[in-house]
């Protein structure tokens, strides 16, 4: 297994590779530069900002360097928040993400595996058709439209939660917008976990557990979750990725100084940098989780070799 | 806090200071700002949101009171010459830096000689080019010593002008004119805008900077009359979400806004008209109109499609009542103008009248409306987009075709300044001083924000002469002849007046709607 990861990890570099060199000349075919304003610069001192960034080096060059300190884990400085260098923008905001996409995903895995698993044993149901309506519900509604509504209602109306802002060190800052980004994710995980409970329950090797008399309990939670978790699993892939590295939308409502509105503040102002370190971290993100993902469908599929 | 739920083990994970942990008989105001800074290094910034910011960390050689009007700031007195060339500032004895050091002449001729410095890559160093030398200094024509800024003693600070300006002591007002400590800057570099390193002369020291999250300042005890300022601490906290700040006003948790979400004006209206302060602004929200293309070369043509623009529908209507009528390019209200400034002459007609003389203009100018297409270009935004949209509907009142071009902000207005190939398109100015030149230059030729490229002899001579003129109702009557040359050729269409719009609660005192919109939080308290 670990040659297995080992050959995975160096077959991302290249994809890693390609990645950051078509962002990296892409951003530069959009018009304009990260010191455009309303308000023109003098050209001698747009010269001397140009310099100042390395953006009067010929555009190769530029790319070499980014690589060279790209190797040595330097982002960058950010050309729009000028206090900063990416480094420090993501110092700051990847725990918040972090933790913020983290506690989502696994409320979203938990819920919605029990929500899924509850409606398949108790299919055509009531229970069932909550399930699913609930899902279709938590699938078609915005985050847009969500964020807002629990901020108005827990926020400003109840007064009982904090209607934006963050702190580290206060829960009470966290709840709605993990129910925003989770809400979503609960409704695709439990309609997976569910058709594939459905499913799992009529295969063949479900029926042999029960044909040997093993008790319900066992026979579900063990042999038929455990197939059933497949298609969830291999969801959850680029699913986590996107939780852990923000969301634009729950960070500009809720306030939140996460890392997601990095890559649309960073598109919209020119910020080269910005946006290629947010593409950096995501691209790495996605590597790793479908790695993960990999890795346990191997624990939850005997069938399953790495080689 | 509000919010004092039970702490977790989680709290290993708090990497940031989060909730304050202060003592509850600190002051504490949480302000809404637009945005967060670009930079904190005032030679580097622009935007309205930075100054807010850095009008609480630094006090310049004059300072403004709450209602906006010029006060002693770090200097304590200063004579004008009779010439209106040399202002001689005298420095107050009391004025010290966060560090406990004085603040001197010198330090402000350092930070002068720092934003000319064309090193410093200054974008705003325009705002001062009426110093003696200071264009040519920051282009690198001339060297440092050559700027008409002198410090014969550490109390005393000479400044030279190229010409006189009226408005100059408005102009150091502006975040440009604002002190830096030269020791800090000289020894950190660029990271001397850092929490901890930063050393301010305001009312307020910079504790903490989180991005996207808040600005933390507290009291600066050095501050010449920190007896007077009332708050012990300041979070400013940038909304790009106009109603997510609305939001956090309604659940107590911010005590104002900068802005407001205009869509919810009427909302905000009838639960908020307490709070919520409109009140007229330094700004015009005008339509240059490419001249230079045949079918708008004529001035009656530009003048008939002025003429069929509802304003007060716009404003009242697409803008929600957040902005005002405008029939001139200069905002009402501005220092140094005359009584009764020139406006177009059927502001106040009926719009169906208007409607017949628009038709009338077009037959004399021998332009058939229906031969008019017209493409109306403005930068992505709800607002602009469905201003457009009311003027296009306008226009096919009496024929006009039109369109509309949405725009990515990015690179809009350099695609104006270097002669797109626009229509009409809209554009909006807000003054950097209050003066009508800031406005009225707009217009003179070779001026990169002359978007319409218009040119007109007459218009520049009176600018001219009002340049030189040192008699300020002289000057303000060259200005208005000025005004009245571009409103017969409308050049650009003036149609809105910006307000300032902001929501300020009832816990908040010495909160007062001026034009320049400027509120530093040293006039500000919290009644508990």
């Amino acid at each position: 297994m670990l040659t297995y990861t080992l050959r995975r990890l160096a077959s991302a570099v290249p994809t890693v590779l390609v990645i950051i060199t078509l962002t990296f000349f892409m951003i530069r075919l959009a018009p304009g530069g990260p010191f455009d304003l309303e308000r023109p610069l003098d050209p001698l001192i747009m010269a001397n900002l140009e310099k100042a960034y390395n953006l009067d080096a010929p555009l190769w060059s530029q790319y070499l360097t980014y690589l060279g300190n790209l190797l040595q884990g330097d982002l960058g400085p950010s050309f729009t928040r000028r206090d900063f260098s990416v480094n420090e923008l993501f110092a700051v905001g990847m725990p918040v993400s972090i933790l913020l996409g983290g506690l989502a995903l696994v409320t979203a895995v938990v819920l919605g595996t029990l929500l899924g698993a509850w409606a398949a044993l108790r299919q055509n149901t009531g229970v069932d058709y909550a399930v699913v309506g609930l899902a279709t519900f938590g699938i078609t509604t915005p985050t847009f439209v969500v964020a807002p509504l629990l901020s108005l209602t827990f926020g400003v109306v109840l007064g009982i939660l904090p209607a934006g802002g963050w702190s580290n060190a206060n829960p009470a800052y966290w709840v709605l917008p993990i129910v925003t980004l989770a809400l979503p994710q609960v409704a695709v995980i439990a309609r997976l976990v569910r058709g594939a409970t459905i499913e799992a329950l009529r295969s063949n090797h479900v029926r042999t557990a029960r044909a040997y008399g093993l008790p319900t309990r066992i026979v579900v939670g063990v042999h038929a979750l455990r197939a059933a978790m497949l298609p969830a699993v291999s969801y959850l892939g680029p699913t986590a990725a996107g939780l852990l590295t923000g969301s634009v939308v729950v960070e500009t409502i809720f306030g939140i100084p996460g890392i997601g509105r990095y890559f649309v503040q960073g598109a919209l102002g020119r910020d080269y940098t910005l946006v290629m370190g947010t593409v950096v971290v995501i691209a790495l993100f996605i590597i790793v989780f479908n790695l993960l993902v990999d890795l346990a469908y191997a624990w939850l599929d005997p069938r399953v070799r790495f080689d | 806090m509000k919010f004092a739920a039970a702490r977790t083990g989680l709290l290993a994970l708090a990497l940031l200071s989060g909730t304050s942990t202060l003592a509850s008989a600190d002051v504490v105001l949480r302000l809404g700002n637009d945005t967060d800074p670009a930079t904190l290094d005032q030679h580097k910034t622009s935007t309205v949101a930075e100054s807010r910011l850095l009008r609480d960390l630094y006090e310049g050689l004059v300072a403004e009171d709450a209602a906006g009007k010029i006060i002693p700031g770090s200097a304590l007195s200063w004579e004008i010459s009779d010439d209106g060339l040399t202002y001689t500032f005298h420095m107050r004895e009391d004025a010290r830096w966060s560090n406990g050091d004085p603040v001197t002449a010198d330090d402000f001729l350092f930070t002068f000689r720092r934003i000319m410095n064309p090193a410093t890559a200054a974008g705003y160093a325009s705002v001062l080019f009426p110093i003696l030398n200071a264009e040519a200094v920051a282009k690198g024509e001339r060297q440092a010593g050559d700027l008409g800024v002198a410090a014969p003693d550490p109390q005393t600070l000479v400044i030279t002008l190229n010409a006189p300006t009226p408005y100059f002591l408005q102009l150091l007002t502006h975040q440009t004119g604002l002190p830096l400590h030269p020791a800090t800057v000289e020894s950190f570099g660029d990271a001397f805008t850092k929490p901890g390193n930063l050393v301010s002369n305001g009312a307020f020291v910079l504790e903490s900077f989180v991005p996207n999250d808040k600005i933390v300042m507290r009291k600066n005890p050095q501050f010449h009359d920190a007896a007077n300022v009332q708050v012990d601490e300041v979070q400013w906290i940038p909304f790009e979400d106009r109603s997510a700040c609305l939001r956090r006003f309604e659940a107590g948790e911010v005590h104002t806004c900068s802005d407001v979400p205009a869509e919810q004006m009427k909302y905000m209206k009838e639960n908020l008209p307490e709070a919520l302060r409109i009140a007229p602004y330094l700004g015009t929200y005008y339509l240059p109109v490419k001249v230079a293309k045949p079918e708008f070369a004529d001035p009656r043509v530009r003048q008939a499609i002025s003429m069929l623009i509802d304003r007060d529908f716009i404003a009242d209507e697409v803008w929600q009542g957040t902005m005002l009528p405008a029939y001139a390019l200069v905002p009402p209200g501005i220092d140094n103008y005359v009584e009764n400034p020139p406006e177009l002459d059927y502001a106040k007609a009926d719009l169906l009248d208007r409607e017949d003389a628009a038709i009338a203009l077009l037959q004399e100018a021998g332009v058939d409306p229906a031969t008019l297409d017209i493409q109306l270009s403005y930068n992505s935004s709800e607002n602009h987009r469905n201003t457009m949209a009311a003027i296009s509907d306008m226009l096919s009142n009496v024929g006009i075709e039109s369109s509309l071009n949405e725009m990515e902000g990015t690179g809009y207005f350099n695609y104006l300044r270097e002669g797109g190939d626009f229509d009409i398109v809209r554009a909006g100015w807000i003054g950097d001083y209050s003066d009508p030149q800031n406005f009225l230059y707009l217009n003179e030729t070779g001026v990169s924000f002359n978007y319409s490229k218009w040119s007109n002899e007459a218009y520049d001579a009176k600018m001219r002469a009002a340049s030189q003129e040192t008699d300020l109702d002289e000057r303000a009557k060259l200005l208005a002849e000025a005004e009245a040359i571009y409103l017969a050729e409308v050049p650009t269409i003036p149609i809105l007046f910006y307000s300032s719009r902001a929501l300020v609660s009832d816990q908040i005192s010495g909160y007062e709607d001026n034009l320049l919109d400027h509120h530093a939080t040293r006039w500000l308290s919290l009644n508990q």
